[in-house]
């Protein structure tokens, strides 16, 4: 009764034992890949960051002068506030898009355009970021200059389009997802009480999936953050305290872009972009954490 | 004769299949009606009907005419939200909404009046008065804020009955309410609606012939999308007239 017998590691044939070690070996290597980074960016930034670094000017002065030749100031602020405006912003205008995105597929699309649009919305997730920041450097440009006729279209506005245009996919994929694991019988039970497909949606859907629809807006808010390319290219990159939208600005992404490749390795200014890359890793850690939290209060439930 | 529901000449489509063909029947007011047969004969298909909760499926074709309280349901100027409030449903599964014991009641008054024109005051008074004729008041006085959800089966069921009760309607509809409940459970919603059976028509769809005897006055037999039989229960079942009706009660098929 071969069928019968209790299987054990030992008489696994040779080639599933190498497929799962093969596994198993493909699963840590992810584990180790995260740490390693961080360990990484670390090590390069923590001479400087425990030994030399005003931290209290980095993060509050807005002075960043680090090639000047007799007065080198490294004051990270301007950099943080450019982050948060444009992401700001940006989650402004994804924020309603992608919801409402999220809303039509799931609740009233037909099958078939819901595929449709689903294809549609996973290419605009596939469009690499050099490319959106050279429509923000080229179309974008040109159309703020004109419709809000400014001097210059590389502002805020242009790259906070730019990070609302990629964030998009991710908030409207993950809110179809939410509002996809809502029970149908839900929704029944709103309708057979005389419900119309609004109230349905106000009343039930969006209570019943909101940690969903939170996550959806936390991750997008961290790809936004995490986004260098595009908002190199269109945002101006000017250190600047932004008085508005069509004001220029600088993000921590940025810069670490433009300045890593002019730096000697190891010196004070090389120090202080790893230590900005570990401000990044840690607002997008925190950022990701609770995204990650709040979905497991989903599933809790 | 009073009737609460009267179709005439109902067929019903999903898609190419037919799933009720030439239906006629009417449904007598104030008392419970069950609809029994095997799998796939269309008696849920026809309580859905009455409320039209199954157009919500899409690719349904529905010929004929149904009178509910006197209207037909298919003329173009029937509102559903309307067509509902008159017309409750309780489902196979329980289905409370995800929100407290206490909203769940208020959920149907809610939907059906203007924004904030409910006071506390009224509101407390609702949730106590449909609980207490669902007989939970006792066990959930201290547990409104409770999670629906989160609830015992039984209890999840009869707050579903509960809520259809502030909308006052005059028809509810019930899709083999007890089959997720245990014996108790099922003892407990079948006293349930005997109590309740004067102020409401009930129209019940069962698997269990012996919960159609047991509540039901009137009893509707049909089979792959006919009705065969509708007679006074006892009758049906002691003295079937048709051959199908006969063989179904006497379990040679089923």
């Amino acid at each position: 009764m071969n069928i019968l017998r209790k299987k054990s590691k030992a008489n696994l044939p040779f080639s599933e034992r190498v497929i799962e070690l093969f596994i198993r070996l493909c699963g840590i290597s992810c584990i180790i890949f995260v740490f390693g980074i961080f360990f990484f960016v670390f090590r390069e930034g923590a001479g400087f960051l425990f030994n030399g670094l005003n931290l209290t000017e980095f993060l509050t002065s807005v002075e960043w002068q680090p090639t000047s030749l007799n007065n080198k100031r490294y004051g990270a602020f301007a950099l943080i506030v450019g982050t948060f405006s444009v992401t700001t912003l940006a989650m402004c205008m994804a924020v309603p898009f992608g919801l409402g995105a999220a809303i039509f597929v799931s609740e009233f699309c037909s099958p078939k355009l819901r595929e449709t649009f689903k294809i549609i919305i996973e290419l605009l997730a596939a469009i690499p970021s050099v490319v959106w920041g050279f429509i923000g450097l080229t179309l974008m440009n040109q159309l703020i200059i004109q419709v809000f006729n400014a001097p210059i279209g590389l502002t805020m506005l242009n790259g906070s389009i730019m990070l609302a245009l990629m964030s998009v996919p991710i908030i409207v994929s993950i809110a179809e997802d939410a509002l996809k694991a809502v029970p149908d019988s839900y929704r029944e039970a709103a309708e057979a009480l005389g419900a119309t497909r609004w109230q349905v949606i106000y009343r039930v859907l969006l209570p019943a999936a909101k940690n969903g629809l939170l996550a959806a807006v936390l991750l997008g808010a961290a790809r936004s953050i995490g986004e260098t390319m595009a908002v190199l290219m269109a945002t101006g990159h000017s250190v600047n305290i932004p008085s508005g939208p069509l004001s220029w600005i600088r993000t921590l992404t940025a810069t670490i872009a433009a300045e890593l490749g002019e730096v000697a390795r190891g010196d004070e200014h090389y120090q202080v972009l790893f230590i900005i890359g570990i401000l990044l890793f840690t607002i997008t850690f925190v950022v990701n954490l609770i995204a990650d939290l709040v979905i497991k209060g989903i599933r809790q439930e | 004769m009073n009737y609460s529901i009267e179709a005439e000449n109902l067929n019903l489509w999903y898609g190419d299949f037919q799933a009720l063909i030439d239906v006629n029947v009417k449904i007598p007011h104030g008392q419970i009606t069950s609809l029994i047969g095997p799998s796939g004969c269309g008696k849920s298909t026809l309580l859905r009907c009455f409320n039209r909760v199954n157009e919500r499926y899409g690719n349904v074709t529905t010929e004929g005419k149904i009178e509910v309280l006197g209207k037909n349901i298919y003329d173009t100027d029937v509102s559903l939200p309307e067509l509902r409030k008159a017309v409750g449903m309780v489902f196979q599964r329980p289905n409370p909404l995800p929100i407290s014991v206490y909203e769940n009641i208020l959920f149907g008054l809610r939907i059906h009046s203007p924004m904030r024109s409910i006071t506390k005051a009224d509101a407390d008074a609702i949730v106590e008065e449909a609980l207490k004729s669902v007989f939970l008041w006792t066990d959930l006085k201290d547990k409104l804020k409770a999670r629906a959800t989160s609830l015992q089966l039984e209890q999840q069921q009869k707050l579903c009955i509960a809520r259809l009760l502030p909308l006052k309607p005059k028809i509810i509809l019930m899709d083999e309410p007890c089959s997720a409940l245990d014996a108790k459970g099922t003892r407990a919603v079948e006293e349930l609606m005997e109590i309740l059976a004067g102020t409401y028509t009930f129209v019940i769809v069962t698997h269990n012939m012996a919960q159609a005897r047991r509540v039901s006055k009137e009893c509707i037999f049909m089979f792959l999308g006919e009705l065969i039989e509708h007679r006074e229960t006892q009758s049906l079942f002691t003295d079937p007239q048709h051959e199908k009706t006969s063989d179904y009660v006497h379990m040679r098929y089923g």
